[in-house]
């Protein structure tokens, strides 16, 4: 039986949860939610999802919701097909932890606030808060200056060994590049610039990519 | 001692982790980080968390951040002691590993932003924004109404039993408690109760005892 993940190809949050059932070879079925019409706000998306958020997996009459648990979950099943991902010992499942923290509350909620006021509130007909996207661009060069002398001392932001801390960033930093035009940020840093040309040639991703052509 | 934390008696992700621990019933050094200082943003600190926040945590050779790795790191690592803080089963872990997400990615910002306006501002002597108390008090209790609905159907939110998913609110839950915000918990008989149920927890007395 084919795990169903219920979302958007376009949104983030569906991109983190296909890459990873790619790294770990689990078969999915992708159900478009479509988010231009507020399908996710509507009585029947929200039985599954009561935040009103993509994406949903449904594995049998497993559900799940939350990418970053959903990611632990498949980390934990098929730990066997891909031991790194999320560790070996209790101390690389730390660090893997502690990056995921990193990319959920530095990272993401500047990249989030990013696309919200530069991408999504200009398409509804609104006006961008300038200062704030400023703002943000600020704190997230100071993230990245982080990132750049963890990755001087590691290949991947865990270890050695690319972990789902690594994968977690993938969506996130392919808008700052593609949508968001904040390339620079990643291109201007020489060991952010190899890791992420590494993580974003992984076969799995290159998948996620393909669907959304 | 191996457990050092660094950390601050006040800040809510330094009770976080000091409540996991005293629910491990393990033993620590407390190495108190001076923020009035700016201690928690010179080098020496900066070594321990890049980001310069509280808490950092040391066990043996192992250095982390981040007070949710933390948490987890402990509860696994030390399984065998104290009070349960994970379930073992995959799925229901899982399920757990969902609310503990919704803690951190909804609770958590509402209820800090609410937090630094209705309990710290006053303190230092800055004016409350009203604009911005309203609004994260409304989001809040968008959260809230969901948890309602979950504590009808579960006895803690990550399943029958206290876990993480439960103990990661209780710092922002106690300053939160102190303030008007306390009418949105008390409004939810559910929330209202799961709440004076996990504040009145052993564990989290005992963590607590060190904060004015």
């Amino acid at each position: 039986m084919v795990v169903k993940v219920y979302g958007s190809i376009r949104a983030a949050c569906p991109q983190r949860v296909l890459a990873c059932l790619l790294e770990f070879g689990v078969d999915f079925e992708l159900i478009n939610v479509d988010l231009d019409s507020n399908e996710h706000k509507q009585p029947e998306f929200l039985q599954k999802q009561p935040f009103g958020q993509v994406p949903v997996i449904e594995d049998g009459d497993f559900r799940l919701f939350e990418s970053r648990a959903i990611m632990r979950y498949y980390a934990r099943k098929y730990a066997d097909r891909n031991p790194k991902l999320y560790g070996t010992t209790l101390d690389e499942k730390a660090l893997v932890d502690q990056w995921l923290e990193v990319e959920a509350h530095h990272f993401n909620d500047m990249v989030y606030t990013i696309v919200l006021q530069k991408l999504v509130i200009p398409k509804m007909g609104g006006k961008p808060d300038l200062a704030l996207v400023q703002n943000c661009e600020k704190k997230l060069e100071k993230v990245f200056d982080i990132y750049e002398q963890q990755l001087s001392k590691n290949r991947y932001l865990a270890g050695d060994c690319f972990t789902l801390a690594d994968l977690s960033h993938l969506p996130g930093i392919r808008y700052l590049i593609n949508e968001a035009e904040l390339g620079h940020m990643v291109k201007e840093k020489k060991n952010v610039n190899s890791w992420w040309c590494d993580i974003s040639n992984r076969v799995a991703w290159k998948k996620v990519m393909q669907l959304m052509e | 001692m191996a457990i050092k934390l660094y950390g601050a008696p006040g800040s809510t992700a330094t009770l976080r982790v000091r409540a996991c621990l005293a629910e491990k019933d393990l033993d620590y050094e407390f190495v108190n980080v001076d923020m009035g200082a700016k201690e928690h943003k010179k080098p020496e600190f900066l070594s321990r968390n890049p980001f310069g926040q509280v808490p950092a945590f040391e066990d043996g050779d192992l250095k982390l951040f981040e007070s949710r790795a933390i948490t987890q790191y402990i509860a696994h690592a030390y399984a065998d002691k104290g009070n349960d803080l994970i379930i073992k089963d995959v799925k229901k872990m899982a399920i757990q590993s969902v609310w503990m997400e919704v803690e951190s990615q909804k609770y958590e910002p509402a209820t800090s932003k609410l937090i630094w306006e209705l309990c710290l501002k006053p303190m230092w002597g800055m004016p409350v924004d009203e604009a911005v108390a309203e609004e994260n008090e409304k989001k809040l209790e968008d959260v809230l109404d969901i948890y309602e609905s979950r504590l009808s159907e579960s006895k803690y939110l990550g399943g029958d039993g206290f876990t993480l998913a439960d103990l990661h609110h209780l710092p922002n839950l106690k300053y939160l408690m102190g303030t008007k915000v306390k009418k949105v918990f008390d409004a939810r008989p559910h929330v209202s109760a799961w709440a004076s149920e996990i504040l009145s927890r052993p564990a989290w007395v005992k963590a607590t005892a060190t904060v004015a």
